[in-house]
């Protein structure tokens, strides 16, 4: 089993400058190592640890400002990561005052949201610039006072002598605080001792939010701006041949009219580069409505694309093949595909001749479209390009991986690119895909110009960057006492696997064979909550239930056999997950849910629990279905992630994954034919809605004192087939297909 | 075609030229500088750029500038003059936004419900707050917040 810590250097060291209002500015560098975690690994993060400016601010009237330094799309990080600063600093959470910060390196060490890391990874790093800046307060305050540090206590941004009963504010001592030597011992409190953490706190920005103030990227507007819109092809599979903007450009209100290359020929990809076409026509006016009027007026030629290669960063090359594509052919091929052998991923024991002996073997094919992501604010971003500099304002869930590819295009350096981030309205993965800024950049320079980019509704939907296509199969072996004796799941997807081999249940079965093929694709994929996870929890989950009920046992009761086993004598050497954990957050959700109480019979009531970034979530939903109609009365969530730092907006999150996911699972597709996507916007893309929500969410965390983990993305995928075994109770059916509610009959 | 249109936005009469078929959408966040009201679809779908029409709530995004002749519109900048309207308080009270994107369609549409049905049922929540779409899913607190604003007003 990995271990999952990250191990922070105490070599710590501060840096500090005096404001000229008299206050104080404290940031903190070090160095650290993080040991690679599974998570990690899969995004491809390398973490890299630089000198680090301003976290906090305190002015002279002890106001306190606290910089969030992480992109913040709703995840509420600009309220949870503070809290970690405020707890050890010792301060009144009221007194603080929460501000975004721009994209820096220097500044800030990891400006990253994405794979539910942001407070696993800042809960250590920063609790110390908090408890070192309290450190030197205090050391300011002793020698002011002449007193021994000792003597002194810290509480509420004051420090009191309880002896001669002496109390003065952080402020007082800000300025000499700032002269000082930074501590080289910086302890941290004990768990016991947290004030701050731990407390439900509202969201800082809710009532900003609350008054439609300009927060997002979208409304961003300078003097001089124009609106951009890109028109690209009609189809993945498709490029552009030529075109004719004449009538557009004697459109009222339009600027310019005139094609992009977002990367170079030979361009060196990095692992989220990724965009649906390469060159498109960048219409630049006065106001949103002239450039889309303008757009209709383009009279472009389109034609099939060649197969064509890119060359990533690692020399790995990638064939995007040609052709237009279709989601029923795809189907067929992944089916063809689960029937060949696959690439072995994982093998425990015999598992041929398991199957080979069994008296019984079940097989279950699972598949699921492409999902768009469906951020509620669409893909924008705003480029000021002058002379060799360019200046963004920019929704971007990790600027630092766009950034060589921003650099590579414009061939300018990194010191001449400055991105001020701004709340993103949802991002979900998508807006880790920043090729956006580099078209913004280029619409900029070419149009000489502060230019701000918008997709439409339908650019975001049809040229989206999606959660793959997938499918599994699985197989279950049965001897003649109905025992469990192998296990087979074989993965693939257009174009990547979902396969996670050494998850549960590898490790609690002897006899186990995890196999994975994929479909090449010219359908631009890549991270959508909790990526790959979102569809085996989906599939796997249900299976597990399906098995379960042949062999006569109660779906949690047998998981639980399952992962007692892998506990106790696991099979093999790498399982990723925690067992205890696991049994833990199903035990949690049995007793919450009153499973299998007698109140409960009549109830049509589904289970799932899953493992990913580094937690574990199990759901219980109870529905009922008539004719084409779910009604969802109830979900129960269970969690561990760890330390929870505000209860609130945890909550807030797990109540969110379950509607994200019931969703998803019921309505949730975008298919294709020949390239096109057959959804656009909202009117062909069904969305779960307000009537169709759960009636009541209930979300219970694990108590424990294991440093946080993930949760933005945890809850997510375990729902999937709670809802799926639920709707085999209320229909007597099985679900194999997503999204599940078309298949319901009114 | 382009003409002069004479709008009265949150008891403000403004004056502005635009091309007739423009919907008030683009006319306040392009013309106007009154970002509060999203671009959501441009279809009327989603429900992010509800404004009030004559205290109904509507879709901006499907109101040409051309049919606003002697309307009287708010947006959520009107709403209340220091976003302290019960729906709001009761917004940041419940805590309800994630991203936040949807919600100041959703808080107008909020609005104008409890001004038609000060003491809403459920259901009658849920039906009216239907056309507003809130991917992070923020759906149960929604209702929670309207609960506590029908209470409160």
């Amino acid at each position: 089993m990995k271990k999952t810590d990250s191990n922070y250097s105490r070599r710590s060291f501060l840096k500090v400058s005096s404001l000229s209002g008299g206050g104080m500015m404290l940031g903190i560098s070090w160095f650290a190592s993080a040991k690679p975690v599974e998570s990690l690994g899969e995004l491809n993060i390398e973490p890299v640890w630089q000198e680090v400016t301003s976290f906090i601010k305190i002015a002279s009237d002890n106001s306190i400002k606290i910089f969030s330094p992480n992109p913040e799309f709703g995840q509420n990080v600009m309220t949870s990561l503070p809290m970690l600063i405020a707890e050890e600093l010792d301060v009144d959470w009221k007194q603080v005052e929460v501000e975004q910060g721009n994209y820096d390196p220097k500044a800030f060490p990891r400006q990253f949201t994405g794979g539910s890391q942001g407070i696993r990874m800042a809960w250590k790093q920063l609790r110390t610039v908090g408890s070192a800046a309290r450190q030197m307060i205090l050391t300011a305050a002793s020698q002011a006072w002449n007193l021994p540090v000792s003597e002194l206590t810290t509480a509420n941004g004051m420090i009191t002598h309880a002896f001669s009963g002496k109390s003065e504010t952080y402020g007082t001592f800000a300025a000499a605080a700032a002269k000082l030597p930074v501590p080289k011992d910086i302890v941290l409190k004990g768990n016991q001792s947290f004030r701050l953490i731990g407390t439900p706190q509202k969201n800082v920005v809710a009532p900003k939010i609350a008054q439609g103030k300009p927060l997002f990227g979208m409304d961003y507007r300078e003097a001089g701006m124009l609106i951009a819109m890109t028109e690209r092809p009609p189809a993945f599979g498709m490029r552009l041949k030529s075109f004719d903007a004449t009538a557009a450009k004697k459109m009222p209100g339009i600027v310019d009219i005139f094609p992009i290359q977002v990367f170079n020929d030979d361009h060196k990809f990095a692992g989220f580069d990724t965009r649906s076409f390469n060159e498109v026509i960048a219409v630049v006016g006065k106001s949103t409505w002239d450039v889309m009027n303008a757009r209709k007026k383009i009279k472009a030629v389109w034609e099939v694309a060649p197969e064509r290669k890119e060359m990533g960063v690692n020399n790995r090359e990638t064939t995007v093949p040609s052709g237009l594509e279709s989601t029923t052919k795809h189907y067929a091929q992944m089916l063809e595909m689960s029937k060949k052998p696959g690439v072995i991923e994982r093998k425990d024991g015999d598992p041929e001749k398991a199957f080979a002996e069994a008296k019984h073997v079940i097989e279950r094919t699972y598949t699921a479209p492409f999902l768009a992501h469906n951020i509620m604010e669409p893909t924008n971003t705003f480029a000021h390009y002058v002379g060799d500099k360019v200046r963004f304002v920019a929704p971007i869930q990790i600027p630092d991986w766009i950034m060589p590819s921003i650099v590579a295009r414009l061939g300018i350096p990194k010191e001449n690119i400055s991105i001020e981030l701004v709340r993103m309205g949802g991002g979900f993965g998508r807006r880790a895909y920043g090729h956006y800024m580099i078209e913004a950049a280029l619409i900029s320079k070419q149009a000489n110009a502060p230019v701000k980019l918008i997709y439409s509704r339908e650019d975001d939907v049809s040229a989206g960057i999606y959660r793959p296509s997938y499918q599994l199969t699985y197989r279950a072996a049965f001897d003649e006492n109905k025992k469990l004796i192998a296990f087979h799941a074989k993965g693939g997807g257009v174009p990547e696997s979902p396969l996670h081999a050494n998850r549960f249940p590898a490790g609690a079965i002897d006899n186990y064979l995890a196999e994975s093929f994929v479909i090449p694709s010219n359908i631009t994929i890549g991270a959508f909550r909790a990526p790959r996870s979102n569809f085996n929890a989906a599939a796997e989950q249900s299976f597990l239930d399906e098995i379960s009920e042949y062999m006569g046992k109660d779906p949690i009761a047998f998981r639980l056999e399952l992962l007692q086993r892998a506990k106790d004598n696991p099979v093999g050497k790498t399982n990723d997950y925690d067992a205890s954990r696991y049994m833990g957050v199903l035990e949690l959700v049995r007793e919450k849910s009153g499973w299998g109480k007698p109140e409960n019979a009549g109830k049509k009531r589904g289970v799932s629990a899953y493992f990913c970034h580094n937690s574990y979530a199990a759901q219980v939903i109870d529905l009922q279905v008539k004719g084409d109609q779910v009604t969802v009365d109830q979900v129960t969530t269970a969690l561990d992630c760890g330390v929870v730092v505000n209860p609130e907006g945890a909550k807030n999150m797990a109540e969110g994954a379950a509607i994200d996911g019931i969703g998803n699972a019921l309505f949730g597709q975008l298919t294709i034919t020949d390239g096109r996507t057959d959804q656009r916007n909202f009117d062909t893309y069904r969305m779960i809605r307000h009537n169709e929500a759960p009636k009541k969410i209930d979300v219970h965390f694990v108590k424990n004192e294991i440093d946080p983990t993930g949760l933005g993305e945890p809850p997510f995928p375990p729902i999937f087939a709670a809802v799926a075994n639920a709707l085999y109770k209320a229909t007597g059916k099985r679900f194999y297909q997503q999204p599940f509610q078309p298949q319901l009959k009114a | 075609m382009i003409k002069k249109y004479s709008v009265k936005i949150n008891k403000k009469v403004h004056q502005v030229e635009a091309d007739e078929n423009m919907p008030l959408l683009w006319v306040l966040r392009d013309i106007l500088g009154m970002e509060g009201t999203k671009y959501g679809c441009g279809v009327g779908s989603c429900g992010a750029c509800t404004v009030h029409l004559n205290g109904d709530a509507v879709r901006s995004c499907q109101l040409p500038i051309s049919a606003l002749a002697g309307m009287e519109i708010t947006t959520i900048e009107g709403l209340s003059a220091k976003g302290d309207h019960p729906v709001q308080k009761a917004w940041v009270d419940v805590d309800v936004a994630q991203c936040g994107y949807c919600q100041s369609g959703q808080i107008m549409s909020a609005a104008a419900l409890l001004k038609n049905t000060p003491n809403p049922t459920e259901e009658d929540i849920e039906n009216f707050m239907t056309g507003n779409i809130c991917r992070c899913g923020t759906y149960t607190r929604i209702k929670k917040a309207i609960q506590q604003a029908a209470t409160k007003s």
